[in-house]
């Protein structure tokens, strides 16, 4: 394809898309000039370039929606929602054409009198006929397949600066003319994005200049701009002398006009050109700079790092197996390096999250006339970056997900303004980081889920039984809208129900290692939660052992990990073939990793912890061997004819070199099949059962910032306080002397938390045939309370936050500092080299 | 007269030629994962300098008896196939041939299945045949699924 007409392409599609949200809002506010002005500009651009490379067929509709477009900018056309639409349908077609522009390289074969008939119409001031225009189907177009960071502002700062020289100098409130305001900041216009967008844009200035009947009124203004353009370009290259015949033919008309008059206003409005001149100029001064930069070589840039990283792990792992420091300084130089070079990386795979919004605002518009329901979008958080690619994976997702709240979620006006509620419906939508997860809310005000029919199509469908469905919380019987075949639309509409439910919306989100959940209120409206990893590229994962094998397992899943085996508290029983687990007065199925996986050496193995892994509304334990050690992993695609062993999503290269599997928790919930039909409960459970057990015991404590932290007393088994100099500290590892044993000294959170000097509180923890200590700033108080977990967390090593003796306090997550306490134990002396623990790879 | 280059190798006796263009390199393939539920030929994952390889064993491709016990330490064949990289897992590479194009014949028609659809041709050497794997059907999940 021509670079000019692939250049002019992606050019093309970042302004339309910005279009489309700019015509909604415009549409809500037509008194805002400045939209207006942003739109006329960008439809310009597009016909001005198609002129210029000969594509016929979309300059004419561009041409046709820029003149319609320039009455409203006169005023002389009121804007309604006709006119909104009829805009919006030349959009698409201009979009089609560029699609098929994309595909063959040359404008597709087409007709588009309908459309321009009924937008010259309307320039017209005649009656239009919308149904006369042929809506089209617009392709979709992958998010950023090229990388355009800073470059989308230039055109939004361009007119800015040009605007207001205008008003101030040539729209004068006192012309009685009513052409002249509208032409001569058209004029001017022109002026400051040809100086902003380079030579090729050139040549329809010209046309735009000609078309113009009314060119004699114009002129004084028209002559001024050409005359910054001429002067503006004189220092541009020698390209220029392709437009140069063009202006000197307009010449004749402006030359008898009054050299005086015109010249102080070239001076005023010269002024700013040279500073902007050139587009580039004025890209550096308003913009950090920025070079397009194709995803390929972004994506090899990942690759590339992701090896390097693998290597430094494997380094860090052979040098700490040897004596000889002379490397240890230039190698742990090294790490640091790579770890800066991985984010850096990592950060130009950030898009702002709004890329993936952009069209919503068009769509709740369609929707808002379609459904007739009066429905205002409201988006927080755009700037919110997260990796392109999943980027590109939410956006089905959310969308449907929209269009959900807005056909389903919320009443009509009638209905709304019957209930008392504003008339206006609103659909928020709100993207923020939390830990290395990127939540997504998307609420409505509507009327929230109708528990009573989800219930009857419940049973309706198979999906339930009545016995099951009464011991159900509402927020039990909410979640089913996830199960697939539910769908709770009594008719379908055009816009959703198409068969499409929320099942497969979870399953994407799932693909990607999100997690979706809802929180509906009837009346007040429904609440969408979206958790999902920043990066597909690494996870965290926890290595475990079965049938003498290691996997990996995404961390997102599990949600705690209970030891089992004869002296433990959990033990695990039979009904039948079946395994399950008592936990908390519940019954948990079991599936056994070994076994499951046809491995050999499973049969003789002892279980000794059940991992509880939550997919979707399912929640089971996987029976592992041994848990190993926590791993930040670069996920790796299986080779195309692994790709039908569903329960493995990925492999990884550990820092010892080997190759772990990635497992799947979702397909292996589907292999184990039949022994997951028991529904399983909410997650609400365990804070319910945790507050039936009424009061519990409490340790309350500090350490590190943030607040107050408590553990139940019971899983501590001494307090001790202990000389700081007792502790004694091995490569960045610390230990202590106890009981004739060496005791590993955790910190709580990600930072030291042992003090340099004088007395060193630290919470004992023992497990079978090892013991832990937890370094903490001070022990507070014991309390007796009940323990409600109100907020999750997503920290590591924190169940969440609940009220402790009218405080608010953080529960320390005791089974994930016993992993990280086992983990240490493996890895001194006596096992030293170990392979099977590992740092964690990333930090 | 055209010139083709083949890495010779060794599968339970029978001597075998791929082109050597498509061959990337020869290694030991040492530290293999099993990949539990897959297909039998899929000798399993190993780590080849950063690269995650899927070795695959030619015997069982080609549908011979296992390695007898006690011999040498197998060796294996790296080839990219649809971007993947796969390690042909194979008993010895004999030497680099270069091989007249002329002297090549069609694969004979009564070839059981298995072979004929991953054999693209046969060179007759003065002592024995030389057969040439196409390694895209060879390692081609398709035609491993229809195997």
């Amino acid at each position: 394809m021509d670079d000019l007409i692939a250049e002019f392409l992606t050019e093309t599609a970042e302004s339309l898309e910005v279009v489309d949200a700019e015509l909604v809002r415009f549409e809500a506010n037509p008194s805002e000039r400045k939209t207006l002005d942003n739109i006329f500009r960008l439809v310009h651009t597009v016909k001005g370039t198609c002129g210029f490379l000969g594509l016929s067929r979309l300059e004419a509709v561009a041409h046709a929606g820029e003149t319609l477009l320039g009455r409203f900018r006169d005023g002389k056309l009121e804007v309604n929602a006709d006119a909104v639409t009829l805009v919006l349908h030349s959009i698409d077609r201009i979009k089609v054409i560029l699609a098929g522009l994309e595909g063959a390289g040359i404008e597709p074969e087409g007709d588009d009198h309908d459309l321009i008939a009924q937008l010259e119409a309307m320039a017209e001031g005649q009656a239009v006929d919308l149904t006369a225009v042929q809506a089209v189907e617009v392709p979709n177009r992958p998010i950023g397949s090229e990388i355009e960071p800073a470059e989308l502002n230039l055109p939004t700062t361009a007119p800015a600066t040009a605007a207001p020289n205008l008003k101030t100098g040539d729209v004068d409130p006192a012309t009685g003319r009513v052409l002249r305001p509208g032409e001569v900041s058209e004029a001017d216009l022109e002026a400051a994005f040809a100086a902003a967008s380079g030579p090729e844009d050139e040549p329809k200035h010209l046309k735009a200049g000609d078309v113009d009947p009314a060119t004699g009124r114009v002129l004084r203004p028209g002559e001024v701009s050409e005359a910054e353009l001429e002067a503006a370009f004189a220092a541009a290259e020698a390209e220029i002398d392709i437009s140069a015949p063009a202006p000197v033919a307009e010449a004749p008309k402006p030359a008898p006009a009054p050299a005086p008059a015109s010249a102080p206003v070239t001076k005023k409005e010269a002024e700013p050109l040279p500073a902007s001149m050139g587009g580039e100029d004025l890209t550096s001064l308003n913009n950090t700079q920025s070079i397009r930069v194709s995803v390929d070589v972004l994506e090899g840039l990942m690759t590339l790092v992701s090896e390097m990283v693998l290597t430094r792990n494997q380094l860090l792992q052979i040098s700490r197996t040897r004596e000889d420091s002379a490397f240890a300084t230039p190698l742990q130089r090294l790490s640091t390096l790579t770890g800066e070079l991985q984010d850096s990386v990592m950060k130009t795979r950030m898009q702002p999250i709004g890329a993936a919004w952009k069209k919503l605002p068009r769509l709740v518009r369609d929707l808002s006339h379609e459904l007739h329901k009066k429905i205002d979008l409201v988006m927080e958080g755009e700037g919110t970056e997260l990796d392109r690619q999943v980027l590109e994976l939410i956006r089905d997702p959310l969308t449907h997900m929209v269009r959900n709240s807005a056909d389903h979620g919320l009443e009509t006006t009638e209905e709304r303004i019957a209930l008392g509620k504003p008339a206006m419906g609103t659909i928020k939508l709100a993207a923020f980081h939390e830990g290395g997860y990127i939540v997504i809310r998307i609420s409505d005000n509507g009327k929230g889920l109708n528990t009573g029919r989800i219930r009857e199509k419940l049973v309706e469908k198979g999906l339930a039984t009545r016995l099951e469905l009464d011991t159900m919380s509402d927020q039990q019987v909410h979640r089913y809208i996830f199960a697939p075949g539910f769908s709770t639309a009594a008719k379908v509409t055009n816009l959703s129900g198409r068969g499409v439910g929320m099942d497969v919306v979870r399953t994407n989100i799932e693909q990607i290692g999100g997690q979706i959940d809802l929180v509906s209120v009837p009346g007040q409206g429904t609440t969408f939660t979206i958790k999902i990893p920043l990066t597909l590229a690494i996870v965290s994962a926890l290595i475990v052992g079965a049938g003498g094998q290691k996997f990996a397992v995404p961390q997102t899943s599990v949600m705690e990990l209970v030891r089992t085996g004869v002296t433990a508290e959990h033990k695990i029983e039979r009904i039948n073939e079946s395994l399950v687990l008592r936990l908390r007065e519940k019954l948990l199925p079991l599936v056994q990793l070994g076994p499951t996986l046809q491995l050999e050496g499973a049969k003789t193995e002892d279980p000794t912890f059940v991992m509880v892994i939550q997919v979707g509304e399912r929640r089971y334990g996987l029976v592992v061997n041994d848990v190993l050690d926590t791993e930040e992993i670069v996920v790796k695609p299986l080779a195309t004819v692994l790709r039908d062993v569903d329960v493995f999503s990925g492999a990884t290269i550990l820092g010892d070199g080997s190759v772990v599997l990635i497992l799947d928790p979702n397909a292996m919930s589907e292999r184990a099949g039949n022994m997951l039909e028991e529904k399983q409960a909410e997650e609400g459970e365990e804070t319910a059962d945790i507050t039936n057990d009424s009061r519990c015991a409490m340790l309350l404590f500090k350490a590190g910032s943030g607040a107050p932290k408590a553990v139940e007393l019971a899983h501590i088994t001494r307090l001790e306080h202990v000389e700081v100099v007792q502790i004694e500290r091995m490569d960045g590892r610390a230990a202590l002397q106890y009981r004739g044993k060496l005791m590993p000294i955790l910190n709580v959170g990600d930072f030291s938390t042992i003090k340099d000097e004088g007395i060193q509180p630290l919470l004992v923890f023992t497990g079978e045939g090892y013991a832990m200590g937890l370094a903490v700033d001070e022990i507070v108080d014991v309390v007796e309370d009940r323990l409600q977990i109100e907020l999750s967390a997503d920290r590591p090593g924190v169940r969440g936050t609940a009220v402790v003796a009218g405080r608010a306090c953080e529960i320390l997550d005791v089974d994930y500092y016993h992993l990280r306490g086992l983990a240490e134990h493996q890895r001194t002396p006596g096992s030293s080299g170990a392979a099977s623990i590992n740092e964690r790879a990333v930090a | 007269m055209s010139l083709r280059d083949y890495v010779t190798l060794r599968v339970g006796g029978q001597l075998f030629g791929v082109d050597a263009a498509r061959v990337h390199d020869v290694f030991h393939p040492r530290g293999l994962t099993p990949v539990p539920l897959s297909r039998g030929e899929i000798a399993g994952v190993l780590n080849l300098r950063g690269r995650i390889v899927t070795a695959i064993c030619a015997r069982r491709r080609l549908g011979l008896p296992p390695r007898p016990e006690g011999s040498p330490e197998p060796l294996a064949v790296g080839l990219e196939v649809h971007g993947d990289s796969y390690g042909l897992v194979i008993d010895s590479v004999d030497e680099v041939l270069k091989l007249d194009d002329e002297k090549f014949h069609a694969p004979p028609g009564n070839l059981p299945p298995r072979w004929a659809e991953i054999i693209v041709g046969v060179y007759q050497l003065e002592k024995e045949l030389l057969i040439v794997l196409e390694p895209q059907t060879l390692l081609d999940a398709a035609h491993l699924k229809a195997a």
